[in-house]
């Protein structure tokens, strides 16, 4: 009876402490919290900044660079966090609930051009970087990679990180197994417009059984649709004043033309980009081209990409079709974020030269910074992953002339939708012969 | 907990029978009605409570929104049944119904009947009961996202355990995502895989509770094993094949991690909705869509759906072996 009382006397003693020791986990936890975001006790800890980003394999490539700022800075340390491959289905719906509901959300975010729109028509989610002094970086950008990051009440909330640039990535082994040519600049010879592409894929097809020419519809029919919507007036799905022309612009159409020819011609492995099966099918050889705007190639490179097993398989040649911007991304602080100055203070380190030279080596993807671009550690770049590919001659000399495709606010929800179809012919959920009825019709749903 | 090892010592004691009597105190009264009357209230109040912040609030909180037009990125604007109207008429909804649908028939029939056959032999005696009894319970312990992980690498397209043992037979490979109806049986299995054994259990216990007598007589009568199933043992189950269809009924039309899952965590589910359910179409409206008034008005249809087929599938069991 006494031991039995007292062990529950033990048990009642040991559950109390749990409590307070659990108690004091979250006081302290809180203190910390508010004395480093007032920025005024002098024993906070140091503040830490929360990068969120999105991609797959090296993603946003800031890798080096946040461990370099890392190991200088010991005041203010970069917790380095991509949450996801996907960005319209997965990482932007996400921020979107963060940024609206006030908590959630990192202090320096990462956000794709298709994101810029609503971003924009959204002043209230955003610090606003004048009154940190980087109104002073508008010459280091391009002017509409700036204007972009400028809300519509004119507040600056954004600064470039990449812009797109275009080529070709192929294996070089299986080209040369195929009987093709390996060396770059005759692969780019071999195909000036994208009917020559499909040429050489039928060719390469012919001799090779395992490997599908190219990965599946859907990166492709972004390389087409950029490089149309150059040819139409710098728009896609919709015009400069917001009405959806996804029907009306042959851009569009002339894009998911050629995403159904290669899938009904056998050219696709049917994978879709950015997801498991599709990094898996470059660790297993699935394909052997895919469409390599500069942020591609980290895509590649990554561990969840090809990996390093397949350095120097890879290499880089001219895109079919002349150049085309894809991509690009921009970094905004939330007005949510605690430490609003020293996030500030991050964004303009990896926005800026040395950062953004650190990612091109590291990565690949082509700064938007000018004067990254203008460096010749840039500029007589080559990449060691893609056998020694002279990436700087191929995106750099074309970064400063890229124009940016223009991008409604509901771009995101439209796009995501269309490239379900888009997929979706390919993997035979839609028939060919209703995929561009069907695209038109979700494209308009998804606006609505 | 000392406290209560410590005051329940005395009361165990032998104790005057008067004692009560001999010191009345004040507010007594108060505190027998406290005892009596109010304790039980607040004893079960937690439930209550929580149900109603949990519960109540935003059934409620739903049905108001879903008469608005709620854009979490724009504006709200009343539409009074405009949603509904609207959704009726919404090929995407009715395809996201009958895929639910789809796949609850596939999953729930052949679980339940494997359940019962499972939940029959375990009744009989054998070695190692316990364990053997206890071991069926097991997929239910790992996690949803954890069984669905394993089943789509094992339902994958190119490189999954299940296209390669069909192509033993010759078969050619299967597209798993992208077909409805293989998509279906994938995810059925996944749920099969994990709720089977738990339905088993709960009927082993419902058996359990038939009178063993029943069987000897209907032995002595001359009624063969199987007979003696159909007509004993299923009849008397009834009241646990209720809760077994009807917790399964609710299960399989909210059915949202597993297909989710199956498609890398998109709740598109597959490039033309081939698995989406209806949850996922509200989650997808709701938060992808950002249209919350729409997918306010899908959660009551939704709510709505599991009622009637509740309500069907109450009736179906009432109906069972019963001639009464």
């Amino acid at each position: 009876m006494i031991a039995h009382s007292r062990r529950g006397r033990l048990l009642a003693v040991a559950a109390v402490a749990a409590l307070a020791l659990g108690a004091a986990a979250c006081g302290s936890d809180d203190s910390t919290g508010t004395a480093s975001g007032g920025g005024s006790s002098a024993a906070a800890g140091p503040v830490t900044v929360t990068l969120q980003t999105f991609g797959g394999g090296k993603n946003f490539g800031y890798k080096e660079a946040v461990d370099k700022w890392n190991a200088e800075h010991k005041d203010i340390q970069i917790k380095y966090d991509n949450l996801t491959d996907q960005f319209e289905q997965v990482y932007w719906p996400q921020m979107i609930q963060w940024l609206q509901s006030g908590a959630g959300a990192g202090d320096v975010v990462g956000i794709d051009e298709g994101g810029m729109g609503l971003a924009k028509a959204h002043p209230e989610w955003w610090a606003d970087l004048g009154e940190f002094g980087l109104q002073n970086r508008k010459a280091d950008f391009a002017a509409w990679k700036w204007e972009n990051g400028v809300t519509a009440d004119g507040k600056l909330f954004g600064l470039g990180t990449d812009v797109g640039g275009m080529s070709l990535c192929y294996r070089r082994d299986l080209f040369e197994k195929a009987g093709l040519p390996g060396d770059r600049d005759e692969v780019s010879k071999l195909w000036p417009t994208w009917d020559d592409f499909i040429k050489v894929a039928h060719k390469f097809q012919d001799k090779i059984k395992d490997t599908k020419f190219v990965d599946g519809t859907n990166t492709l029919y972004n390389v087409v649709l950029v490089q149309e919507a150059a040819k139409n007036g710098n728009v896609s799905y919709f015009d400069k004043d917001n009405n959806l022309i996804v029907d009306k612009n042959p851009a569009v159409k002339t894009a998911y033309d050629f995403a159904q020819r290669i899938s009904q011609e056998g050219l696709t492995a049917k994978l879709r980009n950015f997801t498991p099966e599709w990094n898996t099918g470059m660790k297993k050889s699935q394909f052997a081209t895919l469409g390599c705007p500069s942020w591609m190639l980290g895509a590649v490179s990554g561990d969840g990409g090809a990996g390093p097993d397949f350095k120097g398989k890879w290499d880089v040649a001219a895109v079919p079709g002349g150049g085309g911007n894809w991509g690009g991304s921009w970094l905004a602080v939330p007005k949510q974020s605690k430490h609003p100055k020293e996030a500030a203070q991050v964004l303009d380190y990896l926005t800026g030269k040395e950062a953004e030279v650190s990612v091109f080596n590291y990565a690949g993807n082509m700064p938007s910074n000018i004067q990254a671009q203008q460096d010749p550690a840039v500029q007589g770049a080559k990449n060691e992953y893609f056998n020694d590919a002279p990436v700087g001659d191929i995106f750099a000399k074309s970064a400063a002339a890229l124009q940016p495709v223009f991008l409604g606010v509901k771009h995101a929800q439209v796009k995501n939708a269309i490239e379900s179809v888009v997929s979706a012919i390919d993997d035979g959920s839609v028939p060919y012969a209703n995929g561009w009825k069907q695209l038109v019709d979700d494209a308009v749903k998804a606006a609505g | 907990m000392s406290l209560h090892v410590d005051a329940g010592h005395p009361t165990r004691a032998p104790m005057p029978p008067s004692r009560r009597h001999v010191r009345p105190r004040p507010g007594r009264s108060f505190m027998t009605w406290l005892d009596l009357k109010a304790a039980p209230y607040l004893l079960v109040s937690p439930y209550y409570l929580l149900f109603l912040l949990f519960g109540l609030f935003p059934l409620g909180f739903t049905l108001y929104f879903s008469l608005f037009d709620y854009d979490l990125t724009g504006t709200v604007e009343w539409t009074g049944l405009g949603n509904y109207t609207a959704m009726l008429g919404d090929a995407a909804f009715w395809k996201a119904v009958v895929n639910t649908l789809g796949m609850f028939v596939i999953a729930t029939v052949p679980q339940i009947l494997l359940a019962l056959m499972l939940a029959n032999a375990l009744n009989k005696r054998f070695k190692f009961q316990l364990f053997v009894r206890l071991g069926v319970l097991l997929p239910l312990v790992t996690s949803v996202v954890a069984v669905a992980v394993v089943f789509t690498q094992l339902y994958g397209r190119d490189w999954g355990v299940v296209n390669w043992v069909l192509g033993w037979f010759g078969a050619d490979p299967i597209d798993w995502k992208a077909e409805r109806l293989p998509s279906w049986l994938a995810i059925a299995t996944m749920i099969d895989w994990r709720w089977t054994g738990y339905n088993a259990i709960i009927f082993l216990a419902g058996m359990q509770t038939i009178p063993k007598d029943l069987y000897e007589a209907a032995s002595i009568d001359g009624a063969s094993r199987r007979r003696q199933f159909w007509q004993i043992t299923v009849p008397m189950l009834r009241p646990t094949m209720i809760f077994v269809v009807l917790n399964s009924t609710i299960g399989g039309l909210t059915l949202f991690a597993e297909p989710t899952t199956f498609y890398n965590g998109n709740v598109h589910g597959g490039t033309n909705s081939q698995f989406q359910t209806v949850s996922m179409f509200i989650y997808e409206q709701g938060f992808r869509e950002f249209d919350y008034g729409y997918a306010s008005a899908a959660a009551w249809l939704l709510f709505l759906l599991i009622l009637i087929g509740s309500g069907i599938n109450f009736l179906l069991i009432r109906r069972i072996g019963g001639n009464k």
